[in-house]
């Protein structure tokens, strides 16, 4: 192998690696906040991808449909609950927030679809879509079981994943798609050509991470985010309610699955499964940070991008093998140098 | 504290006190930990729990802050707040400074205070910085501290970041477990300074506390809690002149 061929596999892998930092920012995210190991962040992305897609050819994506039913079921049940505790003055201002703002986005969305609207148009109505369904999951499936034990949080998810891949060739058929490229151009810089496409997603990915980090770091509701994954009684005792956390951790993290769906579009061809293995990647990120660390498990990510890309040059049958392999070394390592956590509440 | 000025504080015979708990009971599956304990708290008076490991006292806490389910009724400023999340009543000015103080061990000083008044997010930005620099003045050690992470803060210091954390959200009613839990004799002794100060602020104080000869030394009024139930109650003064509680609570400690 030249130094042309290294220099290739390297940016090819720094694409895919950036794609599995946010996927695994997301992972972390979810799972500090709220407990969840977040399995079907993998259709989150196919949904991302296949929306866009259908978006491009002037189609109304399948998943409206979800959209809806999860924004009726959602209303219901906070109806239901409001109602119970005897906050009727907050009714409005609930169905408004829980029916009204995903409709609307599932109204949009239908509107624009046939008028082909400019492709940044089409990824902002993919973002509102997609990002929509996160606080629903959130509402639906985790919220009443939010103070069951991590082994039942991961068993829904599965099932959850289960659910939404189904619904996705329903939705999508069994066809893959691939999106437009954002940018075409080549760029040679001394014996080395880049691709725009490439640039434009590492670029996009760090400003994403930027984003997060000021997020994070700077706002108020950040800083509400972390004192909850950090002591969820604390943050309680402070007025952060765990259900307001999950929503808006949720709403984050499927806005980042769509974002990554609609990088990797233009990469490879997606279909409604493929999103489960582009996120078990950036899951293996995540565990090389300990799915505590967010700088570990960008890192991580960007190494699995990494080994991917280079195990596909020298033996592409075996290049998932070597990835998932990878996982084996690094929990060994991780049992033998951190301390075992009891999982205290 | 003179006895007029105490008296001039009183509430007028008859009025609703600030917090009235009624035949609370709180049970941990089938083991019933506080038993139709009833009490209150008059606004802007400090009241005491005292009672020994495992009377049930941070329960009662917990309970009342809705940490924990609970039969009985808690009402507070008039409101019946049962169904309220432990979230609400915080907003609603219910205050909690736990045992186990619950820091955020990775956030800083000023991180905390900042959360601290999460619940009161919609006052205005001007209004809650100066209710950090108040916090900052009454807790020198903090504004030096400000940048540092909580979980390098010595005891001392994370009880005194509790404390600050608690009254930037404003509170009403401030409930205190064991505040000296685990400190310093000196230290103990300036946190009891602080919590005496904090009458001024017009705060209403619940306090639970092991060192029943402090606590009953700051406090109007006590209870005496014994395994789950109310055994006496009255006037601190007349319950530190109580011979069962100086034999049974302020006998054996060394003043």
């Amino acid at each position: 192998m030249d130094a042309q061929i290294a220099a290739l596999l390297a940016q090819d892998g720094f694409t895919n690696g950036a794609i599995y930092a946010l996927l695994a920012l997301a992972l972390v995210l979810v799972f500090a906040v709220t407990r969840v190991i977040f399995v079907p962040s993998g259709e989150l992305v196919s949904y991302g991808t296949l929306t866009l897609a259908a978006l491009d050819a002037g189609k109304t994506p399948g998943m409206v449909k979800l959209l809806v039913g999860a924004a009726v079921l959602a209303t219901v049940i906070e109806v239901v609950s409001t109602l119970r505790r005897r906050e009727a003055r907050r009714l409005l201002p609930r169905v408004l927030l829980w029916g009204g703002v995903p409709l609307a986005i599932a109204a949009l969305v239908t509107w624009a679809a046939p008028l082909k609207p400019p492709l940044f148009a089409q990824v902002l109505l993919t973002l509102a879509a997609v990002g929509a369904l996160g606080p629903l999951l959130y509402r639906i499936v985790y919220q009443p079981i939010a103070d069951a034990s991590v082994l039942v949080l991961l068993i829904v998810s599965v099932a959850l994943h289960l659910v939404l891949a189904g619904l996705g060739l329903y939705f999508f058929g069994a066809e893959g798609s691939r999106t437009p490229a954002f940018a075409s151009a080549q760029l040679a810089v001394g014996s080395m050509t880049f691709s725009a496409q490439s640039l434009f997603v590492v670029a996009t990915s760090a400003l994403a991470i930027v984003v997060l980090y000021v997020l994070f770091n700077r706002t108020l509701y950040g800083k509400a985010l972390r004192a909850t994954a950090v002591n969820r009684i604390g943050a309680r005792l402070v007025g952060i309610a765990p259900d307001f956390a999950g929503t808006v951790t949720f709403t984050l993290a499927a806005l980042l699955c769509a974002f990554c769906g609609v990088l990797i579009g233009p990469i490879t061809t997606v279909y409604y499964d493929s999103g489960f293995l582009i996120s078990l990647k950036g899951f293996v990120g995540a565990i090389i940070g300990g799915l505590v660390s967010y700088p570990l498990a960008a890192a991580g990510a960007l190494f699995v991008g990494l080994i991917e890309a280079f195990a596909s040059f020298y033996a592409s049958a075996f290049k998932e093998v070597i990835v998932f392999t990878l996982i084996i070394p690094v929990l060994l390592w991780r049992s033998l140098t951190s301390h075992h956590h009891e999982e205290d509440e | 504290m003179s006895a007029d000025r105490r008296l001039a504080r009183a509430q007028p015979q008859g009025a609703e006190p600030l917090l009235r708990v009624d035949d609370l009971a709180v049970a941990y599956g089938n083991v019933e930990a506080v038993h139709g304990v009833s009490l209150a708290a008059d606004k802007g008076r400090i009241v005491t729990v005292i009672g020994r490991n495992g009377a049930g006292k941070t329960t009662l806490l917990a309970a009342l802050m809705g940490l924990l389910p609970s039969r009985g009724r808690v009402c507070f400023g008039g409101d019946d707040v049962g169904p309220w999340p432990v979230e609400r009543r915080v907003a609603g000015g219910m205050v909690l400074v736990p045992e186990r103080r619950e820091l955020f061990g990775t956030m800083t000083v000023a991180d905390h205070l900042e959360l601290g008044a999460f619940a009161r997010r919609r006052a205005p930005a001007a209004a809650r910085r100066r209710r950090r620099d108040e916090v900052y003045a009454r807790f020198p050690r903090l504004a030096e501290r400000r940048a540092q992470f909580a979980a390098t803060l010595s005891g001392g210091e994370r009880q005194m970041l509790a404390l600050g954390r608690a009254l930037m959200a404003e509170p009403a009613l401030l409930l205190l477990d064991e505040p000296s839990l685990g400190l310093a004799p000196l230290v103990v002794r300036d946190i009891f300074t602080i919590i005496a100060a904090l009458r001024e602020t017009g705060v209403t104080i619940l306090l639970v506390e092991q060192n029943a000869r402090a606590a009953l030394a700051v406090a109007d009024y006590g209870y005496v809690l014994e395994t789950g139930n109310v055994a006496l109650a009255g006037p601190s003064a007349a319950l530190a002149a109580d011979p069962r509680v100086a034999a049974a609570y302020l006998g054996g400690e060394r003043g």
